[in-house]
């Protein structure tokens, strides 16, 4: 589902590079740790698989296509294959919850048939029976990050990528947050999640691969995060 | 769905930047006004050219008695001097056609031309206009040479009648240089504008485009907001611009030939097309510079 081959990337102000000869494979329906301190490179990581950034070197394969082959005007069409999840969650301040969410096949130009029939099952999905109308600033931490995962899922993408998305919750908050992912991993779509949270990636004993300073120096099924930290 | 959702963000995104937007407005409809008013000068100078070019002769006048020209010698011309000149005239390539016109023709014509002034017509005598060939030219700046050739005895003085008119069509240039110029600094100030007005627009944005971008809206539908938004702004300025022109049309364009007598006056319709010409360029042009901010503003 993901290949990394070979793939280095040096951004232009900055001499050191933040990935260096990663070597990875992603296999379909995975739930895949992404573990490491700031700055080693996870960020970078998601970046490259959503065509965000361009590798310095090496190539990126996501669903069986090369992404340096793919050209500008077919990357939406990639990107709607790839649902996104962020530390900061990201809505829209002045949409409600259903808005929110289907804000995100309105700008792809689904049909509002459609929309009002996917919208109230992927907010039920994710745990916020009920809270369709409530807006954002109503809402806890937990709830708003629900809701952005919410947003990622209801175009049903192969892949969902989740930055650091406990990062801003608390600890009891978070294992909720993992059920919704688990959740959706069971559906069949590839999950890949960046994490700095030891007792979540210990709890759940998925793969994890993590990355210092760029390279990747441990890649591990049902993995733990590990003693350094 | 998708035309209401662009037309909510076109709404959205005007009504956060009022005032650059009414700046923008304004800015625009003074550009295609000015540009409008350009257009409009020069159809009038080319009709009035094509018009007046038709008309206009070389006057030819012959040497009479009361000639102040010394080298008639206050004697009339003869008729051989008049045979020669006929005959030189008829030879030249650059003459179309020759006319003589003699003391009572002139004079007929005279009263005839300013019917509406009788008293100058009563001052005025038979036999105080001379006889004249009354030349006309195949192309009138070709006057030069039938002056050269005339200067033979016999002849008082050559007038040429597009000197009259030059200083004429000397003005509406000068008109539709000024109006254009104008046109073209405001069209600068107009593009910057949108520039700034778009920036604004992708900054206040920025939340719904980052959006947009991750789920894989296409660019496309990106960026139709951002440029109809300048689109907008551009169909409203130019709506306003064609308020002026008509104004302009009134009070400058029509006040003007009625000064000079102009007999070709500039019919609605063409007043129609330049109005229709300056709002598409007023569109086309935000539209197009908006699309040129975005490129920089609004990353993919």
């Amino acid at each position: 589902m993901i290949h990394f081959d070979n793939v280095t990337k040096v951004y232009p102000s900055q001499n050191r590079p933040a990935l260096q000869h990663v070597n990875v494979a992603i296999e379909k329906g995975e739930f895949l740790f992404l573990v490491g301190p700031s700055g080693s490179g996870k960020s970078t990581f998601l970046r490259l698989v959503l065509k965000e950034e361009r590798p310095s070197q090496g190539h990126v394969h996501v669903a069986g296509k090369d992404l340096s082959k793919l050209s500008n005007w077919k990357v939406p069409h990639l990107r709607r294959r790839i649902g996104c999840v962020f530390q900061d969650f990201r809505l829209l301040p002045n949409k409600n919850v259903f808005e929110n969410v289907a804000f995100a096949l309105e700008v792809i130009g689904k049909p509002r048939r459609f929309i009002g029939k996917v919208v109230p099952e992927v907010i039920d999905l994710v745990g916020l029976e009920g809270k369709a109308h409530r807006m954002p600033d109503e809402l806890s931490g937990g709830e708003q990050q629900r809701v952005a995962i919410a947003r990622a899922f209801v175009n049903r993408p192969m892949i969902l990528l989740a930055d650091e998305p406990t990062g801003n919750i608390d600890p009891a908050t978070s294992i909720g947050i993992m059920k919704v992912l688990d959740r959706i991993n069971r559906t069949g779509t590839t999950v890949v999640m960046a994490t700095h949270d030891a007792a979540i990636v210990d709890a759940f004993r998925k793969r994890v691969v993590e990355l210092e300073d760029g390279r990747i120096v441990r890649d591990q099924s049902r993995g733990v995060y590990g003693q350094a930290y | 769905m998708r035309v209401q959702f662009v037309l909510q963000e076109i709404w959205i995104g005007l009504r956060r930047n009022m005032t650059m937007t009414i700046s923008l407005v304004i800015t625009v409809a003074i550009a295609m006004a000015l540009f409008g008013t350009g257009l409009l000068l020069r159809q009038q100078v080319d009709a009035s050219k094509s018009y007046w070019y038709d008309k206009i002769e070389v006057s030819v006048f012959l040497c009479t008695k009361t000639s102040s020209n010394p080298s008639c010698q206050k004697q009339d011309v003869t008729d051989q001097q008049r045979q020669t000149l006929k005959a030189t005239l008829d030879k030249m390539p650059q003459v179309s056609h020759v006319e003589y016109e003699n003391k009572q023709q002139a004079y007929e014509r005279f009263k005839d031309r300013f019917s509406g002034s009788p008293g100058f017509v009563e001052s005025t005598r038979e036999g105080d206009i001379p006889d004249s060939f009354r030349v006309k030219l195949k192309n009138p700046e070709e006057y030069k040479a039938v002056a050269q050739a005339m200067l033979q005895p016999g002849v008082d003085t050559v007038i040429n009648e597009q000197e009259i008119l030059k200083r004429f069509f000397r003005i509406l240039n000068g008109l539709q240089v000024a109006a254009l110029t104008i046109a073209l600094i405001q069209v600068i100030a107009a593009v910057m504008l949108v520039g700034n007005t778009v920036r604004l627009s992708a900054f206040n944005r920025r939340r719904e485009t980052g959006i947009m971008r991750l789920v894989g809206a296409s660019n496309t539908y990106i960026q139709m907001p951002f440029i109809l938004e300048g689109a907008i702004a551009g169909l409203i300025g130019g709506l306003f611009a064609s308020i002026l022109l008509v104004f302009s049309k009134k009070l400058l364009v029509d006040r003007l030939a009625g000064d000079v007598q102009l007999v070709s006056q500039l019919g609605w319709g063409k007043v129609i097309a330049v109005i229709i010409v300056s709002i598409s360029f007023g569109v086309l042009l935000c539209a197009a510079s908006s699309f040129l901010t975005l490129r920089r503003y609004l990353k993919i």
